[in-house]
């Protein structure tokens, strides 16, 4: 980015009719590591990109569970993230006491949609660093939201966010009319693939990346690590059978 | 974000009419405090059901006064399901104390597509719950979202309200029947004053649970026609008009179907024969009278 006199603070306008600082924010998403979610008519499927910085440490936890019907996936400033995880916990707490039913995945991202654009309106405040891929599903099915720092908020099929999801974005767009019939474990296979499709060096393995799923009948739920090596490995045998590019490997669970 | 009006007193929680909090630094202002650690205030829950201890506290020389007494009444109110829907019944008689001060008064409400509440006891009470139940639908109506709120939602919230109000020592003094339609099935809830709450194949409230639902527990079936459960009802409504003073001949059915919604008939009047021996000569054979 370049410093200009206009980008000190939220509630100072650009010539150009730009805040610069909200800009700032949604760059500070593009941070940090891939996130991929898709979703079929029944399923919603989340997938993340651990980055562990040194081989002494853990890597982040970004994906979080809010409650049985829905969790999130967080890219960019992960600390903004449990605070926003926090507050939605608490929301779907609350209207679990009140209404004895699970918060409608809409009403939810507005919350917090609403949360993030105060920030961006008041000289004090910073936006939020974070993008949110919101993952739930509610009477109306499975809905798979995007939250940006700039309080916006978008309704997807598929999306990536965080740092190379173009690549990952690309693979989904190429794919997108199989999602809506695909079984869970096709789902899984297209949000490896996409993750893959990411990735800058190296292989993916059950190690260095995450899935969590939610759907009809189906708690959110993130898999382990042995659960996850099937996958992996279905991935692998994929790509080994057609050359590494992984194109036709769409549905590696489903044979 | 900008704190929305509530419906209710920040102090007093749901329900409760009444000031705002003395010290609003501590509870309200969402916009100031909403993501200090602790504070976070849920859109629904929390600051509705905090209260303000101060509040609570007499003012000035004068008692903090709450209802200790009904003044303005309902009667029993009736519902049972049936194959494909629910019915409510009751009449249209407000009572001021034994008198009967105003005839007109429908105590079925329709609060939205799938859901009507019959209620007994204060009217005023009634009237309240009703300012909420439409500031729920208002808030539903603004999401434009296509979502509503279903009825075993409205019953948990009701319940909920209920039982806040009474743990405030101020009831509204009510008994509630929640009657819809949930994903197809029939569903009926009853919430009191105190707030017990239950949901059961067939309810009535005040007199109607002496009266009313011996013969419900004998005669109903779940998978009823129409018919058989209309005809039900206007033998239970019969039997609570001759036993229970407190009622009127005017009287009102309403229906939740998938097909036909909500509706909610014209008051009609039941064919009574007050020829019987017992009404004519109540205390013929009785112990003690000659």
């Amino acid at each position: 980015m370049f410093r200009n006199q206009y980008d000190t603070d939220v509630v100072t306008w650009s010539p150009q009719g730009r805040i610069h600082q909200v800009e700032y924010a949604m760059e500070a998403v593009k941070q940090g590591s891939t996130a991929v979610a898709l979703k079929s008519n029944t399923h919603v499927v989340l997938a993340t990109l651990n980055r562990a910085d040194s081989e002494l440490t853990s890597s982040l936890q970004k994906i979080f569970k809010v409650d049985d019907h829905l969790g999130i996936a967080a890219s960019g400033l992960i600390s903004d993230g449990r605070s926003l995880c926090k507050f939605m916990r608490s929301e779907c707490l609350n209207h679990r006491y009140v209404y004895e039913s699970a918060m409608p995945v809409t009403r939810l991202v507005r919350e917090v949609a609403d949360n993030a654009q105060v920030c961006t309106q008041r000289s004090w405040k910073r936006p939020y660093g974070v993008g949110l891929l919101v993952a739930g599903h509610d009477k109306s099915g499975p809905r798979l939201f995007y939250c940006c720092p700039s309080g916006n908020y978008y309704e997807y099929l598929a999306h990536a966010i965080g740092g190379r999801s173009q690549a990952a974005r690309t693979y989904l767009e190429r794919k997108h009319e199989e999602y809506p019939d695909a079984s869970l474990d096709g789902l899984i296979g297209h949000a490896l693939q996409a993750l893959s499709a990411s990735l800058a060096e190296g292989e993916l393995t059950a190690t260095s990346c995450n899935i969590a799923y939610v759907g009809r009948d189906q708690d959110f739920k993130e898999l382990d690590e042995a659960s996850l090596q099937p996958y992996i490995q279905a991935l692998r045998d994929a790509e080994g059978g057609d050359g590494g590019g992984g194109a036709d490997g769409a549905a590696p669970m489903e044979s | 974000m900008f704190a929305k009006a509530p419906s209710h007193s920040t102090a007093l929680g749901p329900g409760c009419a009444g000031p705002p909090l003395a010290n609003p630094q501590q509870l309200s202002s969402a916009q100031a405090s909403a993501h200090e650690r602790g504070s976070h205030q849920p859109s629904c829950g929390a600051a509705p059901f905090a209260v303000d201890a101060s509040m609570l506290r007499s003012t000035g020389s004068q008692p903090h006064k709450h209802t200790q007494s009904p003044y303005v009444t309902g009667s029993s109110v009736l519902a049972i399901t049936y194959a494909g829907g629910v019915m409510l019944a009751s009449d249209t008689l407000a009572s001021y104390g034994s008198t009967k001060r105003y005839k007109s008064v429908q105590r079925l409400v329709k609060v939205n597509d799938s859901t009507v509440l019959g209620a007994g006891g204060e009217i005023s009470d009634l009237q309240f719950i009703l300012n909420m139940l439409d500031d729920l639908k208002t808030e539903d109506y603004c999401a434009d979202d296509g979502q509503s709120l279903s009825s075993q939602e409205l019953y948990s919230y009701l319940s909920r309200v209920m039982y806040n109000r009474r743990n405030k020592m101020d009831p509204l003094w009510n008994s509630l029947i929640i009657a819809g339609l949930e994903g197809g099935k029939p569903f009926l809830g009853s919430v009191n004053m105190i707030g017990v709450a239950f949901s059961d194949d067939h309810l009535a409230t005040g007199f109607g649970n002496h009266l009313a639902r011996p013969l419900f527990r004998k005669r109903h079936r779940p998978d009823m026609s129409e018919e058989e459960a209309t005809a039900l009802i206007r033998e239970a409504l019969e039997v609570c008009y001759y036993r229970d003073k407190q009622s009127i001949n005017k009287f009102q059915i309403a229906k939740v179907t998938a097909s036909e919604g909500v509706s909610i008939s014209e008051p009609f009047a039941l064919p009574t024969k007050w020829e019987y021996k017992a009404f004519v000569d109540p205390t013929r054979n009785a112990v003690g009278v000659w």
